[in-house]
């Protein structure tokens, strides 16, 4: 009886130290988010994770609209950087954008839906495997995930479902090319009662030639008529670009600097 | 497993990870004490503090103003809350020796509007679109200054004013004033000239040193509403923020900032930026002074931004 004790006590010391050994894997979080642990295990696994200035997480300083909130992550400080995720903490749908870089430069501007208060974050991994983590905390008004997109309740979402509009513009400075696509979609969220998911989930942008210079996983987690803006490397000629949504529909376009 | 080392910073860790506990320790709401300071001859401002909205000021960032007449003052504007309402009446009392007889809405928004809630509706006015505007949005509003006043806001239900007014000239227990019914701001914005002394009372569509709020605006209705009151002779002028206006120079400077607002942002759209970027433009030095020039410009550029992109983006 008193070994089987020992031995529970024994197992029980064990798996204690074990949980928090992988804790101290990932740094604690200075912005002290409740979700921050379970994001963190999720995203990272056993990569290590450090929270760094050259993650530069631009955002305005009142989320004035819970639905439409503009979020530019600039890591263009780092070195080979090759994936950037995009995350609010205790959004219902986390992660709004995971964008992998192949000659595109570690730069994305986008509108996110805030559900509540929450950290708003970019995760910027480097070739070596590290991720690199920037953001705050943003106050909010409930309910960016949850109500319903202008368009559904307009009722005319179906009628502009895939307008492309966008435009490519020179960066001379860095020999680089800023690209800004904006689509015409309701991203539902699926909160919303009686309304399924339906949202883009895949945005590839191409050179001229038909490469990949870099392709994201969207959510819904990303405004209603979502915008992206991308710098990706100038290989002359025109880019185009591909939106996919959950439907399979295509939603093209093409723009030259 | 962890070494002494880890167990030692650990442990130094605690009182960092209390401190956000204190942080979010319960905060009571004050008690409004609006002040106000006479300006002309039965005529009284209510200065707002030129803030946004935050629980630390209540949301009593509006100013009001106060007109004396025999049947009792008028209240032109009656605050954010029941509270607000309640201790801008009983300062109305007190200057005029009678309780509120009329109180008029210049517009929509929740720190100008909400404070109804502290009068019986048969004595709130506004113009109808107000009236409409508030049938929309007042409920949303409330929630949203619930959560922002905590319980500042205690008390406070939607009380949406008579939507019967007119532009015209109205006699108020001996008092003579006009109605001016304009937009642009939102979609119906009240102002009102004291005859005798002069006054006009401007609400939201004049913002003295204090950037202007664009969640309704409708920028060219905007600008010929203050054609309006720029022709409209008065001495001296309340604005809906910011210090009383005596030398004519706020509704010059309003018109200034939104003459450079739209086009700001409409080049920053063909610029190829994206909303952050925008609301990081650099904002001219002749509005150094103004105050909340950042935050208006952040959020005008969540108002206007998206329309602009639709506008002048190309079709691809």
């Amino acid at each position: 009886m008193n070994r089987l004790r020992r031995l529970i006590v024994a197992v029980a010391v064990g798996w204690g130290l074990h949980a928090l050994a992988s804790y101290a894997e990932v740094p604690a979080d200075p912005l002290g988010s409740p979700m921050w642990d379970h994001h963190a295990v999720g995203l990272f696994g056993k990569a290590p994770v450090s929270f760094d200035v050259r993650v530069n997480v631009r955002i305005p300083e009142i989320a004035e609209n819970q639905r439409v909130f503009p979020v530019t992550v600039d890591a263009r400080a780092l070195k080979d950087a090759k994936r950037i995720v995009l995350l609010a903490d205790l959004n219902p749908i986390p992660i709004a954008v995971d964008y992998t870089l192949h000659g595109a430069a570690p730069f994305l501007a986008t509108r996110i839906k805030l559900d509540q208060r929450t950290p708003v974050r970019a995760a910027v991994q480097t070739s070596d495997g590290a991720w690199h983590v920037g953001g705050t905390w943003v106050d909010a008004a409930g309910g960016g995930c949850s109500a319903p997109p202008v368009s559904r309740v307009k009722g005319d979402w179906a009628d502009h479902l895939g307008e492309v509009r966008g435009a490519a513009w020179p960066d001379i400075e860095n020999d680089k090319v800023r690209l800004r696509m904006t689509f015409r979609h309701p991203m539902d969220t699926g909160l919303v009662e009686n309304v399924p998911p339906y949202n883009i989930e895949r945005l590839t942008v191409r050179d001229t030639a038909g490469k990949v210079l870099g392709e994201m996983d969207v959510f819904g987690s990303v405004a209603e008529d979502p915008a992206f803006t991308v710098v990706v490397d100038d290989h002359g000629g025109a880019l185009t670009f591909v939106a996919r949504d959950t439907a399979g529909l295509e939603f093209t376009g093409k723009a030259k600097p | 497993m962890m070494d002494r080392r880890q167990i030692l910073r650990a442990g130094l860790l605690t009182p960092a990870l209390l401190t956000p506990a204190l942080a979010l320790a319960e905060q009571f709401a004050g008690t409004y004490r609006p002040q106000a300071e006479q300006i002309a001859e039965g005529v009284w401002i209510v200065r707002g503090v030129d803030e946004p909205i935050a629980f630390a000021n209540g949301g009593a960032i509006a100013n009001s103003a106060i007109l004396a007449t025999e049947d009792g003052p008028v209240l032109f504007d009656p605050g954010v809350s029941r509270e607000h309402g309640l201790a801008l009446g009983a300062v109305a009392l007190d200057l005029c020796g009678k309780p509120v007889a009329r109180v008029y809405v210049s517009h929509l928004h929740p720190d100008h509007a909400l404070g109804a809630a502290a009068f019986s509706p048969q004595i709130v006015h506004a113009l109808p679109a107000t009236r409409a505007e508030l049938e929309r949005d007042g409920n949303g509003f409330t929630d949203a200054m619930y959560r922002l006043l905590a319980d500042w806001m205690k008390g406070t239900a939607l009380v949406l004013p008579q939507g019967d007014l007119t532009e015209g000239d109205v006699i108020i227990g001996g008092r003579h004033i006009r109605l001016i019914a304009l937009r642009g701001h939102s979609g119906g914005d009240l102002a009102i000239l004291d005859q005798a002394s002069g006054v006009l009372l401007a609400g939201d569509l004049v913002f003295n040193n204090r950037a202007s709020s664009t969640p309704h605006a409708d920028l060219a209705q905007w600008r010929l509403a203050l054609d309006r009151l720029a022709t409209t002779p008065h001495r001296l002028l309340v604005p809906g923020h910011g210090p009383l206006d005596r030398d004519g120079s706020a509704i010059a400077q309003t018109r200034d900032w939104i003459d450079w607002l739209e086009p700001a942002l409409r080049q920053a759209v063909v610029q190829g930026m994206d909303m952050s970027e925008a609301g990081e433009l650099p904002i001219p030095p002749r509005f150094a002074g103004m105050k909340a020039a950042r935050y208006e410009l952040q959020r005008s550029v969540s108002h206007l931004y998206p329309a602009l992109e639709a506008e002048l983006l190309p079709r691809l």
